[in-house]
């Protein structure tokens, strides 16, 4: 099996790609700072396309840390299933940020999944529509599902792993007064998508980076 | 009046967006670029630019921090930060450093409306 993911980008389609994901999570930030009544301090995200394995290798260095993931699938041209996760020891200290610190902890395991449920949906939704609003395009996205487990979980859920999928990886730090969180945002990709991801990138570069004709040189 | 213009972005393509919309509103003036909060220190010290238009989310020095350490080198520059995060904070903070606060992606309208401002003259700059 290739180490490779089957479709590399040029280097300024990634940069076209984290700026649209620096986009969406500066739109996410502005709704998770109304959520957690802070400031909400985000990363630059670095952002990569890896194969499957690599994406699973990436997250799964420490066996003993179990992990978090708010998971939604989006259908349009491009498909797949884009995720959020993070150390399952920091879930908690994300949802006192989103719920308020006075609850006790009874009331915080009540109302954990749906406080990673709504994070995750701000923070995906916002991603995934900023890239297809940027594209012109509409991808449908399902409602988030939150589930605890490690990469390989995450990334063999049904029912889209084919054997050429490639991940877009996106490491990103979140941070409130109260702490820092470290997470991921990954988008599962099938080769089709990933394809049409690269055209979809390259049109965008044309439109938004085009170069316009020489201006009069004696302008002024 | 041709003016020089500092565009600051880690971004190749968020540059080129930038430099389309300014070229489609003054096309004679002149910019220089920089992706990283040290060249642009630097550019703004050699080539004395009017007008600083920064990213905000920038690895290492943010551009709201540059835009305080922009106007320290040069108090009488007009600074935009430009952002798609407008949190009340980050807006707030734009204000205290003294930079208008532009929402990513930058459109030619609203750049449009800072350089009206900003290409007017400034008395404390002369």
């Amino acid at each position: 099996m290739s180490d490779q993911p089957a479709v590399m980008l040029t280097e300024l389609e990634l940069d076209a790609l984290t700026e649209l994901v620096n986009l969406g999570v500066g739109n996410a930030a502005v709704g998770l700072r109304e959520m957690v009544k802070e400031e909400v301090l985000l990363s630059v995200p670095n952002v990569a396309i890896v194969t499957r394995e690599q994406a699973i290798a990436n997250l799964g260095r420490d066996p003993a840390k179990r992990l978090v993931a708010v998971h939604q699938n989006f259908d349009g041209d491009i498909r797949g299933r884009a995720l959020l996760i993070f150390p399952e020891a920091q879930s908690m200290e994300l949802v006192r940020a989103v719920v308020g610190s006075d609850l006790s902890l009874e009331d915080l395991i009540e109302l954990e999944q749906e406080a990673l449920a709504e994070t995750g949906n701000v923070l995906l939704n916002s991603c995934l529509s900023t890239i297809a609003n940027s594209f012109g395009r509409t991808l449908r996205i399902s409602l988030p599902e939150v589930v605890h487990g490690d990469g390989s979980e995450f990334f063999n859920l049904t029912p889209w792993p084919q054997i050429d999928d490639s991940v877009l990886f996106i490491y990103i730090n979140f941070a409130v007064r109260r702490g820092n969180i470290q997470g991921y945002l990954a988008m599962l990709l099938d080769l089709p998508s990933l394809v049409t991801l690269k055209e979809l990138l390259a049109s965008y570069i044309a439109r938004m980076g085009g170069t316009t004709p020489p201006a009069p040189s004696d302008a002024g | 009046m041709t003016r020089k213009v500092l565009i600051v972005d880690d971004s190749k393509l968020a540059r080129m967006a930038v430099i389309k919309a300014l070229d489609s509103l003054h096309p004679d003036w002149t910019r220089f670029e920089a992706s990283d909060a040290a060249t642009a220190l630097a550019l703004v010290q050699r080539e004395a630019p009017d007008i600083a238009l920064l990213d905000f989310n920038m690895p290492g020095m943010d551009g709201l921090v540059l835009a305080a350490e922009v106007r320290e080198l040069n108090p009488g520059i007009r600074v935009a930060v430009i952002s798609a995060n407008h949190q009340a904070e980050v807006v707030e903070r734009a204000r205290a450093a003294g930079a208008a606060f532009l929402p990513k992606p930058l459109t030619a309208v609203a750049l449009r409306a800072f350089l009206g401002d900003a290409a007017a003259p400034r008395q404390e700059a002369r």
